[in-house]
């Protein structure tokens, strides 16, 4: 920068002077930016905390300090214990099988063939399809009688699942929603950055005679990592932020099987008027979240291989 | 020879795989009730495609004006995260002031905070400020985006510092020099954002669903929540006609904007 060029000899005043005047005007830009993060971000993350510690009528007026209460009677809810397995659960049944398969969709769409574009651009689409229309496509395809998957299951002699109604198959259900719905996102990002890989390493690759998977497990996965790394930092927290879906497919149901976080925190609050319980699982949530980034980054950054 | 068959073997499963929950919805819309019932994947015969689904869905619910509601509550978030994020961006990638880095920090560290975890003062504040069925209540909190900030950022940080130094000497303001020089030089970073905004907004549901409870400013996905409550015991070739016609609109941005949207976040994410 040109800051200060010609003003060296003068004295220390005008310098600081312009350093106030500089620090003016970068403020003046983030003003929007400070403002509406200031009321929607840090003052409701606060907010949310001190709520946690008090109870409130239902109309968000706040009644009395009630200390650690609410988080003790989390710990001490079955219905919360059992709400933290479906939201673990639900991690694991998504992020896995959502990275895997966008990684294959972005491995095949990365090759150099005719109308690739077209391939493209279908794998890339339910990045266009919002989580209500997707929602109710899968309504409809998990209907116990109407749906498509049991007709095609009856096909091969097999009766019909009760995918939305069964505790043990709604959080698959809704699971299966969920993957097909992050594929499009998931799948851009990782084909990106395999584009973003040179050729010539493969080239020279190719001139020592090394086979596809060596080639995948030796230069495009290594070099892969840091994006692949991204993709699974968004995609647990994706998970975690689950709610459409489960409102629209199972409203938390069978008896609380699919009443994964996000969708109980709106349940205390919003359904039974219970704000300071439910900023207490907020709180849990945000938590959860943090300590996943933060040992994402600390343990997984060792292990990928930047450029 | 073999691998290409191969490959277009797989490419064409998966995309068939992929895109059948699409297509089916897309058939569905234009069969007759009973061959919904008889579980078919196509209408039953050509005669049978019927178009009463549509006329029905567009009857019965203000459709049209719930994709109204949800176009315009797009383009409002868009706008403003454009502008907002840019000034922002602007003042982390030019303006050398004091306590740059720390504020940066400070609003990188913004995207640690799930947004769900705010909801319940945030709803509260909207409540206070009587915005309940406004499109500021709509809008309004999704303005400063963190992730829009960073993206931009990264981006004009790659304009050459010479530039900037060159304008000057010509007398070009600041603030001349972000809308004359940074924003136009910054087209890709600017439309992949904006798609990424638009999207993600018309995609919005727990939001619209806690702060409107009228028609008047109903976006698609709460209408169509509305729509599965009252029909989908009955008429689903409607469900699926309502569907098809909100996914419309955003797969075509989507498929028109898919460049922009690979390179912009693309970027984002490996210079990270």
């Amino acid at each position: 920068m040109k800051r200060g060029s010609q003003v060296v000899t003068k004295p220390n005043k005008t310098a600081h002077h312009r350093e106030k005047k500089l620090f003016g005007t970068g403020i003046l830009y983030l003003l929007p930016a400070l403002i509406l993060l200031g009321v929607f971000l840090f003052y409701p993350i606060f907010r949310t905390l001190y709520f946690s510690f008090f109870e409130l009528s239902g109309g968000g007026v706040v009644e009395g300090f009630i200390g650690w209460a609410h988080y003790a009677d989390l710990i001490q809810s079955s219905e919360f214990r059992k709400s933290m397995v479906a939201t673990l659960l639900f991690v694991l049944y998504t992020v896995p099988a959502e990275i895997i398969i966008a990684l294959f969709l972005a491995l095949l769409a990365n090759e150099k063939l005719r109308g690739i574009g077209f391939f493209r651009t279908i794998f890339a689409s339910t990045l266009g399809v919002s989580i209500a229309a997707g929602a109710s496509i899968f309504l409809f395809l998990f209907h116990p009688s109407l749906g498509v998957l049991n007709n095609m299951l009856e096909v091969f002699g097999i009766n019909g699942v009760d995918w939305l109604t069964n505790s043990r198959w709604a959080l698959v259900s809704v699971a299966i929603t969920t993957v097909w719905m992050h594929l499009g996102i998931n799948f851009i990002i990782l084909l990106g950055g395999l584009q973003n890989i040179s050729r010539e390493l493969y080239e020279s690759a190719d001139i020592d005679g090394a086979g596809y998977w060596s080639k995948l497990f030796k230069i495009t996965i290594p070099l892969l990592s840091p994006v692949l790394f991204f993709v699974l930092i968004i995609a647990v927290i994706g998970s975690f932020q689950t709610f459409g879906q489960i409102d629209l497919l199972t409203g938390g149901g069978p008896a609380g099987a699919t009443n994964i976080i996000v969708y109980s925190i709106y349940q205390e609050a919003f359904s039974y008027g219970n704000f300071g319980y439910a900023s207490a699982q907020a709180i849990i949530l945000f938590l959860i979240i943090l300590i996943v980034t933060i040992f994402q980054f600390k343990y997984g950054e060792k292990k990928v291989h930047y450029q | 020879m073999m691998k290409k068959v191969l490959l277009y073997t797989l490419l064409f499963f998966s995309a068939l795989v992929l895109f059948f929950p699409l297509l089916y919805a897309v058939s569905a819309s234009f069969m007759q009730p009973q061959d919904i019932y008889a579980g078919n994947l196509l209408p039953s015969s050509l005669s049978s495609i019927n178009f009463d689904a549509y006329r029905d869905v567009f009857n019965r619910i203000p459709l049209f004006h719930y994709l109204t509601v949800s176009f315009t509550m797009s383009s409002i978030v868009m706008i403003g995260q454009l502008i907002v994020c840019s000034l922002s961006a602007y003042a982390f990638a030019f303006i050398p002031f004091k306590g740059r880095d720390l504020i940066f920090f400070i609003f990188l560290a913004t995207m640690l905070i799930p947004w769900e975890a705010t909801v319940i003062p945030n709803f509260l504040t909207i409540l206070n400020l009587e915005w309940l069925n406004t499109y500021q209540g709509l809008t309004f909190p999704f303005f400063a985006l963190p992730f829009g900030i960073f993206l931009l950022r990264q981006h004009f940080l790659t304009i050459p510092k010479e530039l900037w130094e060159s304008a000057q000497m010509d007398g070009c303001s600041r603030f001349r020099y972000y809308l004359r020089f940074v924003l136009p030089l910054s087209k890709t970073s600017l439309s992949a954002l904006g798609i990424y905004g638009f999207l993600t907004t018309w995609n919005q549901y727990l939001w619209p669903l806690l702060v409107t409870n009228e028609d008047s400013v109903r976006p698609v996905q709460i209408g169509l929540k509305m729509l599965i409550a009252n029909e989908s015991s009955s008429s689903w070739n409607m469900v699926m006609a309502a569907v098809v016609a909100i996914l419309i609109p955003t797969l075509l941005i989507l498929f028109v904007g898919l460049k922009y949207i690979r390179e912009g976040l693309t970027a984002g994410a490996l210079k990270g």
